[in-house]
């Protein structure tokens, strides 16, 4: 072990060394490598969306030798033998041969798609950290803009993803994208005629064009953002929860090298391994089974992908409300559910930070993190607001409630209509009074305990340290371990 | 934690008017709902019920081209004496005595032949608890004998054969095809069942190739019936073919969960896949002391 280490040491000191001399480099690797990682957890939820990016793009690369975007009808004459000499697309019938005939394509291509699904997830579940301790407060209000954008364009570029392949449920998932597209007043049948190359299904062109969406230009922007996004992040410093020895100017934590680095390819090791687990053994998308599409084509039950589910649950719920003049129809339904709704989110997630600037009046710089409890009101905003795009997103799976529980589905819908802005009222009042009542009695909502702390002497004694309710007073103060110091004292 | 739960808290007032709001439009909601519908149903029908009349279908099975097999079910004259007491026992009350229906509540049963009285009651539709409910699939209540007693009986009423298939004369290919033609409209394409206008739709599981038949050529309930010239004997053998291999579809993926697409897929990201990392996250997150 010490021999290796000696020789791992003197491995890297020769390459910072070759490095120095060419490129003046060792002082940015030093910097680099003692970069301080705050302790917690939740700070590794978004590494996890940006481990399932890579796995991403190269299970992607993959897929990508084998994908033909062509709509010209061929008849399939391969091993699976529903499909045998049926009409379909080049684009179904690539992905179809890729799934049976490609070693390990099948593999490839689960992985591909559950890693999708993992990415927004993950994605989603960091949003939720960053709002709900404050941490897209000033300074870090450019990066949380940028990570709203790359949640918008990874939505986009799932929906481009299962469209490509031109199967029963991905052409009905394009239908209804033309319907919203079509719906936006004004420029909606330009749009769409642009868009498509033609009315629905489109023409030629539109396979090729939605590949190179995919393939490359919403992932280079992701790429680059991502870049900028952590870039800023080490620009500005994490931000972290306060704590022992921990101030608004300092980071207490890990540095890179050797800890952090080795606890993150742990967890890069980790996403690929449970995404490729899950490639090979839980099927997702069997297009073989949905069949190809064709416009005269459709099935009951079908769903988007869940990051587009919310879309699905809006257009449901909105009632059928069209402003008309006349026989002209100024805005088509469609318009509330597909296209509405979804801005309106995320006009509120970036207009955020400004409108709590506004009524808290605090402008200052905020390096420490707050606890979801000390801040009632923003917490309970954001449950309450999570809770209306969570039900919307809900309600898009009623059809299968309704076979499965045989509760009547427009009993579902007109509930819902009236449940979905209730709701999040109730979820607003109960939040705030919860994380108030958490704040004055600081027990951990999970972890809360009732009993004393004793230490048992060399002779027998007992000594009583402490009890629960002076937790935090009897719980030693730790050291701080790698502090940077603050800026102004260097 | 104790404390939290048994403070008085200070903004009860509010939470209970929250409350009631919510229980009012809920209340409302459901109200509101068979309203609706009851424009459709003529005011007759159950909350989540069908659209009018779907009970009382003057649909007649549509009978097998010349040349197409048919289905022969056993009849004699003591089987017709059986079928007529277990008729009058059991199904009269809605039907009928002498099989003339009920208005508005139970279609008359003569002229419907054998294969409608089939269908119903081997998947145990029929007969139903309230006349007015979707027949819904459910264990046979009548023996086969029984059925078949019951078959002769109506039968006697006159009526087109039942129809039939053969899942080994059919090509699995083009069950597929003709199925997401037909069918997977509103069963699904794996034939897992859906939703129609309030109307759930069955998945066809435990259908047997003879039931695919004569669901096919009478259309149950809300479901149209297809003549021979829409579905050919060659389409329902294949048809019946496909609905078999439905029960146990190529799932090379692994897991199939369910066959049902992004809903339980969705799930599996979240719970499984995400839950997972995150408990990752959680173990190797922080420095523990």
């Amino acid at each position: 072990m010490n021999v290796l280490q000696r020789t791992l040491e003197r491995r890297f000191l020769r390459g910072t060394r070759w490095l120095e001399q060419r490129l003046g480099a060792a002082k940015g690797i030093k910097w680099l490598l003692s970069y301080v990682f705050p302790d917690h957890w939740s700070f590794l939820l978004g590494e996890i969306a940006l481990y399932a990016f890579i796995v991403l793009v190269g299970t992607g690369t993959f897929l990508a030798l084998y994908y033909i975007p062509g709509d010209s009808q061929v008849i399939y004459h391969g091993p699976y033998a529903l499909l045998q000499g049926e009409q379909m697309s080049e684009a179904y019938r690539s992905v179809v041969d890729l799934s049976f005939s490609v070693p390990a394509g099948l593999l490839f291509r689960q992985a591909h798609h559950w890693a999708a699904d993992v990415f927004v997830a993950a994605i989603v579940l960091h949003l939720c950290r960053i709002f709900f301790t404050g941490a897209y407060r000033k300074p870090r209000d450019v990066n949380y803009f940028i990570g709203l954008t790359m949640l918008m364009l990874a939505i986009l570029e799932g929906f481009a993803g299962y469209s490509l392949i031109d199967d029963l449920l991905s052409g009905m998932g394009l239908a209804i994208a033309y319907g919203v597209a079509l719906s936006l007043p004004g420029i909606g049948a330009q749009l769409g005629y642009l868009v498509w190359g033609g009315p629905f299904p489109g023409s030629s062109s539109f396979l090729p064009r939605l590949e190179i969406v995919h393939v490359f230009l919403i992932p280079g922007t992701l790429a680059v953002l991502i870049t900028l996004h952590l870039v800023m992040i080490m620009r500005q410093h994490h931000s972290q929860f306060p704590g022992p020895g921990r101030r608004e100017r300092n980071v207490v934590g890990t540095p890179l090298w050797p800890a952090y680095a080795l606890r993150s390819i742990g967890l890069l090791l980790a996403v690929a391994g449970v995404l490729f687990l899950l490639g090979g053994l839980v099927q997702i998308n069997p297009i073989w089974q949905w069949g190809p599409f064709h416009p005269y084509l459709s099935e009951n039950g079908a769903q988007p992908d869940w990051y587009i589910g919310w879309l699905i649950g809006a257009l449901r719920l909105m009632p059928n409300w069209e402003p008309a003049i006349g026989n002209y129809t100024l805005i088509p339904n469609p318009f509330w559910g597909g296209a509405a709704f979804p801005l309106f989110v995320f006009i509120v997630m970036f207009a955020w930070p400004a409108i709590e600037r506004r009524f808290t009046r605090d402008h200052l710089r905020h390096d420490l993190l707050d606890r979801p409890r000390d801040r009632p009101t923003r917490t309970a905003i954001g449950a309450a607001f999570l809770s209306w795009v969570m039900i919307i997103f809900a309600v898009g799976s009623t059809d299968r409630l309704f076979f499965r529980l045989h509760i009547s589905y427009t009993a579902q819908i007109h509930f819902w209509r009236a449940g979905v802005w209730v709701l999040p009222i109730l979820i607003f009042f109960i939040t705030r009074s919860a994380c108030r009542s958490l704040r004055r009695t600081d027990t951990h909502p999970m972890r809360a305990w009732q009993g004393t702390v004793v230490r048992r002497g060399p002779d027998g004694s007992i000594t009583r340290l402490g009890d629960s309710a002076d937790r935090t007073q009897s719980r030693p103060s730790e050291e701080p371990v790698g502090t940077v110091p603050a800026e102004s004292e260097r | 934690m104790r404390r939290w739960l048994t403070r008085r808290s200070r903004i009860p007032a509010v939470l209970r008017l929250t409350l009631a709001v919510i229980l009012a439009a809920g209340a409302v909601a459901v109200l509101a709902a068979p309203s609706s519908e009851g424009q459709t149903s003529s005011g007759a029908g159950v909350p989540g019920g069908p659209p009018a009349g779907v009970n009382a279908p003057s649909k007649s099975p549509e009978p097998p081209a010349p040349g197409d097999p048919v289905k022969t079910f056993p009849d004699s004259p003591a089987l017709r004496a059986q079928g007529y007491t277990l008729y009058q026992a059991g199904c009269s009350s809605c039907h009928g005595i002498a099989l003339q229906g009920t208005p508005g509540v139970a279609p008359s049963l003569r002229g419907v032949g054998a294969g409608p009285v089939d269908f119903y009651l081997s998947t145990g539709r029929m007969p139903l608890e309230q006349p007015r409910e979707e027949p819904q699939r459910a264990p046979a209540l009548y023996t086969r004998g029984q059925i078949d007693a019951l078959i002769a009986y109506v039968a006697s009423f006159g009526g087109p054969p039942a129809p039939t298939a053969d899942p080994a004369k059919g090509n699995l290919a083009l069950g597929l095809h003709e199925f997401t033609l037909h069918c997977a409209g509103c069963h699904q394409v794996v034939a897992r069942g859906g939703l129609t206008v309030n109307v759930p739709v069955p998945d066809l599981l435990a259908a047997t190739p003879q039931q695919v038949a004569e669901a096919v050529r009478m259309g149950p309930y809300v479901m149209p019936h297809f003549g021979t010239r829409q579905i050919d004997q060659h389409d329902l053998d294949s048809i019946a073919r496909y609905v078999l291999w439905t029960r146990h579809p190529v799932n090379a993926g692994g897991w199939a969960i369910y066959n049902l697409g992004p809903i339980p897929e969705g799930i599996v990201a979240w719970f499984m896949g995400l839950a997972a990392l995150v408990i990752v996250a959680r173990l190797i997150g922080e420095r523990l002391a």
